[in-house]
């Protein structure tokens, strides 16, 4: 179904496909809770250096898909995923992939603030320590904040509890200890949501300069943030893909009618 | 409707009435707990305070009451919880994390479960029978420090057990989420985030635990710890006594003094057990502190 609509819509892009340019790709990728099916047969690329929004009216999904990508679902009980998940020539699901290693190159920032109680230090380095990180750890820390755009307001409290930043700070100190395992793609389940509007704008920003080193895929509730900072939007509904394409085109000339009147605020 | 807004303010009144009875018989249950308490310690002091010297807790039991001392008792208490600690707290909060963190839940883990809560409510004699035959008898370790601690510890696991189990569940889901996003192992999430956000409350469980174990003196007698102990144990296989058994000694006797010196020694208790409580509590809050 899926591969029709992005022919019709003239882009050129076409699917199923091996395209070097994609690093992950998802075929027929169905999850299920148990007998109840959530994500159904749903099949798109996700493209390097570039932004994917999912987005779709509450239990479309959207989330589901997006913690199948990095095994979280491995922690839901009864969570079953069929299908492909294709990252660096192997299904993430294959059974010599171990869940750990794939949650190490393909990172997570959750849609609450998340930090550790420990220092704001403490908290960038206890991932990369984990695996046996040998390089400079102040180096570390100072990239991964100045990645994270929070260098310059914690850089004389390094060693306080990270949990005295406020929650766009935290938010921001997540990514950076996201970004400081340097993964291939990161996956941002609705980080905003428990944000105020100013904090919402600096992490939008952020995710623009992020992208030129690393893949995101988003999954939002909002749709002038998808169609602000996205590139490929895939629009989801009762667990199916209904329209996956260039974002411009979803929120402009969606091919399904379903696709625009969720984006014209008709429902959801 | 004049008739309708009294009816309402009458039972508005009741209303009132009822809380306000409820909030006094409430009052008077807690406050007359704390008379009983207060009426309690006064007694003991007025017997005991005037035999409470350092002689009197650096002597060795005595037939004369001058002379008594509750030295080896006090050593042996203190023996005695060191070594229950050591062996219950690894093994309860192990045991806590295996439920909690890594047994699937199923069956079996409920089975587990029921069965721990059960243990819970055990009568402490039945655990001295239970040490007599396994660790007295069978393992043949005597009547020795070890099968004192080893009993104790049966008895107060399922404390530390259900204690720590509550106290990993409050750990919020999303600080393990966090660090398996991190590629994180389950070992490491639990130990290095798991383990202290639970610190605090699994601290509450010990205790709780070892408060009750300081005060039991039933499974020690099962066993066979001595009543009367002229020497110190100097190591986990010496045989030992404990100030409850010292105290239950002295009251057992008929004359007035050793009934006297039974009150000393309740005072010795208490304050084992209020410093220990206090250092555990005063390390639960530091803690607690720091996590914040």
């Amino acid at each position: 179904m899926m591969g029709e609509q992005v022919e019709q819509s003239g882009v050129s892009y076409s699917h199923p496909i091996r395209n070097r340019k994609s690093v992950l790709e998802l075929r027929n990728v169905s999850i299920y809770y148990d007998e109840n099916r959530a994500v159904k047969d749903v099949s798109f690329n996700i493209r390097r250096n570039r932004i994917t929004a999912i987005i779709g009216p509450s239990g479309c999904g959207k989330s589901t898909l997006l913690r199948s990508i990095n095994r979280m679902n491995d922690f839901v009980e009864g969570a079953r995923v069929e299908g492909e998940l294709i990252f660096a020539n192997e299904d993430l699901y294959g059974n010599e992939v171990d869940a750990v290693e794939v949650r190490r190159r393909i990172g997570m920032v959750f849609q609450k603030p998340n930090p550790f109680p420990k220092s704001i230090y403490n908290n960038i380095t206890w991932g990369p320590l984990n695996y046996g990180y040998e390089g400079s750890l102040d180096e570390l820390v100072e990239r991964s904040l100045k990645q994270a755009a929070l260098w310059d307001e914690v850089k004389g409290r390094l060693h306080e509890s990270a949990l005295n930043l406020s929650g766009g700070q935290q938010q921001r100190l997540c990514i950076a200890r996201a970004l400081a395992m340097e993964p291939e793609v990161l996956l941002m389940d609705e980080p905003c949501s428990a944000l105020d509007p100013i904090s919402t704008a600096h992490i939008e920003d952020l995710m623009f300069q992020l992208k030129e080193h690393y893949t995101i895929v988003i999954v939002t509730h909002n749709m002038q943030q998808a169609a602000r900072i996205s590139d490929y939007t895939a629009f989801m509904e009762m667990g199916d893909l209904i329209e996956f394409n260039v974002t411009k085109r979803i929120f402009t000339r969606p091919s399904v009618q379903r696709t625009e009147q969720y984006v014209t605020g008709r429902f959801g | 409707m004049a008739f309708h807004s009294t009816t309402e303010h009458r039972n508005l009144a009741k209303r009132h009435l009822k809380s306000k009875v409820f909030a006094a018989f409430c009052g008077a249950v807690t406050w007359s707990s704390v008379v009983l308490l207060v009426v309690l310690l006064y007694q003991v002091s007025v017997d005991g305070f005037r035999w409470l010297d350092w002689q009197f807790i650096d002597s060795f039991p005595s037939r004369f009451p001058e002379r008594a001392g509750i030295k080896s008792a006090l050593v042996g208490t203190i023996w005695l919880i060191l070594l229950v600690a050591l062996i219950s707290i690894p093994v309860g909060v192990s045991a806590a994390l295996y439920l909690e963190e890594f047994a699937t839940k199923g069956r079996i883990s409920k089975m587990i479960e029921v069965n721990i809560a059960n243990l819970a409510g055990v009568p402490s004699i039945v655990y001295g029978i239970l040490g007599l035959a396994i660790f007295v008898r069978y393992f043949a370790l005597e009547r020795s420090l070890l099968s004192g601690a080893l009993t104790m510890s049966l008895l107060i696991l399922p404390v530390i057990i259900i204690a720590s189990r509550e106290a990993i569940k409050t750990v919020p889901v999303s600080i393990r989420y966090a660090a398996y996003s991190l590629g994180a192992t389950k070992w490491q999430t639990t130990w290095a985030h798991v383990l202290p956000a639970s610190f605090p409350g699994i601290m509450t469980g010990v205790i709780l635990a070892l408060s009750r174990a300081i005060g039991e003196t039933a499974p020690l007698v099962m066993i066979g710890a001595l009543t009367f102990v002229a020497f110190l144990p100097e190591g986990p296989m010496d045989s030992f006594t404990a100030l409850p058994i010292q105290i239950y000694n002295w009251v057992s006797r008929p004359q007035q003094e050793f009934h006297e010196l039974a009150a000393a020694g309740i005072i010795v208790l208490l304050t084992v057990l209020l410093l220990m409580n206090s250092t555990a509590i005063y390390i639960r809050n530091k803690t607690e502190k720091r996590l914040r």
